[in-house]
């Protein structure tokens, strides 16, 4: 079920300076044991954040922090928006890495390239991940380690991006991923609508390819 | 009609409808199911009061968690509480929506990229998705298939479809022959070496050329496993008789009253001649080396007989620095030759490589030698059930055992390490798995990505040596 909405943000940005950051990096495999969606946030970069190797179901609040990470460090507290390099969030197809990092708090993704299942996966968590050139990433990133507390305005309706000088930078978005973020519609509802035409389909495959739809010998 | 790639037929075909923009329903003909990305999938299904759209579309088998030494009593026997509670789940969620699965202490239970193409639920010319990225892999059959999040895993199961666009075209041509010692996880690590971890972003890959059509259709699928780590969700060889042959007589393959007609239709599952691609990437296959990657990235790889690049001379500023903190990292030094780099682990499993050619190519290596006494572990990881048999009908298990390898059950295994089996800090690890990702094998472990062959190799020596100057 996709219900989460997006429409627009004014929130602290924190710089993740590095590429092909991977999901298993985002969310280490210790914690997709969860049969749930929640409660993945704490453990968001947990090889990173912490010091220790950390095991699910341990109270994170206890455990030695990594201070020279850039989401331990105090000017970043808060932050929505997360800054990243190119090839954001490669490897494995897990939703557990947008569902930690929606957990965490972060609402928007920006970099100059995503992996393909990694950006489909945020849309469908409320998540709206922005590609920029690699030189307005570049710039945002010299913009933000220049200045503390440095927020950006995102709006979707718009597809634009204002820096606190007022500079406006304008981004792509596939029109049915933003219908569906702007509104919060569920997919699986959107596709129900069209039930009679996937029955359709489906008696016409039979026909055309049989040997898909017979029950197999397992003997 | 023009031309036509293989993508494009098998998209045309499973249109279901299509908006202005381009998004498309796409009908999906199987889906695979495993612990770890399905409960929540599930659990959607229930609270929104959904049921399956077609629930003999489905095959489930546990495979991420599972524990690779014997465990009495199935599931419950696991001892990690999370674990078995995941794989309890699957269990639990088959049963109550009545979907055929593989589930633990059964024959046919596996690495669900293992499972499906030998019980021919993966067939030519199917869409097949499974929440999981190295869905990729059955490509190699000539279907179009698309690791999915678990989103996707509760849209396909309620509604048969996937919204999805089409992407883009793009051919990696193989030509020519390979050395003997090269196989097909050389090729695929050459090809990313090549091109990079994102060089196939937003395409469809078919993989062609002479090397692919010489090779096994379970080396096509090391390939097509690995596409996704160049960055295509979906890669794809040509269906030719060898895959046809493949399919005959497996459990999920049309029998005789259907066979000739699915015959007919799966020998035009290839690209036309002069076909479209978006993009084309040509290798000469004489000219690959065993392949041995040195950092974090499976792009980060080399020759055998190559040294550990050097960041220094590397350009561009933001690589270079990646590079260093792969370096830092892996515990190594700019220069070094891959053949003095030591080995701790080994490892000889995962979807990429533990079919049984897999380990037929790995015992060769191993036959009658020890495991050097440098190397701490030494595993054997059988992608299912059903390969395990076939191993031990050959005595494969009493050549590894007998040269200090263990040799395990079915399951991931130390390919993601969600299980017992894992590589502790430091340690470096040959291991034909698909990820060299920080932490991927165990926190801090050190892998080397390597084929069976060279894995072997390297286990007998202690470190790296080039399996070329044995054969
Ligand atoms: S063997 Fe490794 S890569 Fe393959 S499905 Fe299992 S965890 Fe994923």
């Amino acid at each position: 079920m996709s219900l989460t909405q997006f429409t627009h943000l004014n929130a602290i940005v924190a710089p993740l300076d590095r590429a092909n950051v991977d999901t298993d990096a985002i969310i280490p495999k210790q914690f997709l044991k969860s049969i749930k969606r929640s409660g993945f946030g704490p453990n968001l970069f947990d090889e990173w954040r912490y010091l220790d190797v950390g095991q699910p179901e341990q109270d994170c609040a206890a455990r030695p922090v990594n201070p020279d990470f850039v989401l331990n460090q105090a000017r970043y507290q808060g932050a929505k928006i997360l800054l990243a390099r190119e090839n954001f969030g490669c490897g494995s197809s897990r939703e557990h890495a947008p569902w930690a990092l929606k957990d965490y708090g972060f609402d928007v993704i920006i970099a100059p390239s995503f992996a393909d299942i990694f950006f489909n996966n945020s849309f469908k968590n409320g998540i709206l991940p922005i590609v920029l050139s690699d030189d307005h990433v570049e710039q945002l990133f010299n913009e933000v380690e220049a200045h503390e507390g440095y927020q950006l305005d995102v709006d979707l309706a718009s597809q634009t991006i204002t820096t606190p000088k007022g500079q406006q930078i304008g981004f792509e978005v596939d029109s049915f991923r933003k219908h569906c973020l702007l509104n919060g519609l569920d997919d699986i509802g959107l596709t129900l609508v069209h039930r009679d035409e996937i029955a359709q389909y489906e008696a016409k495959r039979q026909q055309q390819a049989p040997w898909l739809f017979v029950t197999p010998n397992l003997s | 009609m023009s031309a036509k790639t293989l993508y494009d037929k098998l998209w045309d075909e499973h249109v279901v409808r299509q908006e202005e923009d381009g998004t498309a329903l796409i009908y999906i003909d199987r889906q695979l199911l495993h612990e770890v990305t399905s409960p929540q999938a599930f659990e959607g299904l229930r609270l929104a009061g959904r049921t399956p759209w077609r629930i003999s579309a489905n095959l489930a088998t546990a495979d991420h968690n599972v524990p690779t030494t014997p465990v009495a009593g199935g599931a419950e026997g696991i001892v990690d509480p999370i674990s078995r509670i995941q794989v309890q789940t699957l269990h639990r969620n088959t049963q109550e929506f009545g979907i055929t699965e593989f589930g633990m202490g059964h024959v046919r239970q596996g690495i669900v990229h293992v499972v499906g193409p030998e019980n021919g639920a993966t067939l030519p010319g199917m869409t097949i998705v499974c929440g999981d990225s190295h869905t990729s892999t059955h490509g190699a059959l000539g279907a179009l298939a698309h690791g999915i999040g678990t989103s996707e895993v509760e849209h396909v199961l309620a509604t048969q479809c996937l919204i999805q666009k089409k992407n883009k075209n793009m051919l990696v041509r193989v030509d020519g022959q390979l050395q003997p010692g090269v196989g097909p996880k050389d090729v695929v690590l050459a090809i990313i070496g090549e091109i990079g971890t994102a060089g196939g972003t937003g395409y469809t890959m078919e993989f062609g050329g002479q090397v692919l059509r010489d090779m096994s259709i379970e080396g096509r699928m090391t390939v097509c496993n690995m596409s996704i780590e160049a960055g295509a969700r979906a890669g794809l060889v040509a269906v030719d008789d060898k895959t046809i042959e493949y399919v005959k007589g497996r459990p999920f393959a049309p029998a005789d009253e259907h066979w000739d007609e699915a015959v007919a239709h799966w020998q035009t599952l290839h690209s036309d001649e002069g076909a479209h691609f978006d993009k084309v990437v040509v290798l000469d296959g004489s000219a690959i080396q065993p392949q041995v990657s040195w950092g974090t990235s499976p792009e980060m790889v080399v020759g055998v007989n190559d040294k550990v690049p050097d960041p220094a001379t590397e350009a561009d500023p933001v690589k270079a620095k990646g590079m260093q903190r792969a370096l830092d990292y892996m515990g190594l030094t700019a220069n070094t030759p891959i053949r003095d780099i030591q080995l701790d682990y080994i490892f000889i499993g995962s979807c990429t490589n533990s079919r049984i050619e897999d380990l037929r190519a790995a015992a060769s290596a191993v036959k009658g030698k020890k495991v050097a006494t440098t190397v701490e572990q030494a595993l054997v990881v059988p992608g299912s059930g059903l390969v395990k048999q076939q191993a031990e009908q050959e005595g494969l298990d009493k050549i590894f055992i007998d040269a200090g390898f263990e040799w395990r059950n079915p399951g991931c295994s130390m390919c993601l390490a969600m299980n017992a089996d894992r590589l502790p800090a430091q340690k470096h690890c040959a291991s034909t798995s698909n990820r060299n990702f920080e932490g991927r094998q165990g926190a801090g472990g050190r892998t080397h990505l390597v084929s069976p062959v060279m894995a072997a190799a390297a286990a007998i020596a202690g470190h790296f040596v080039d399996v070329r100057e044995m054969v």
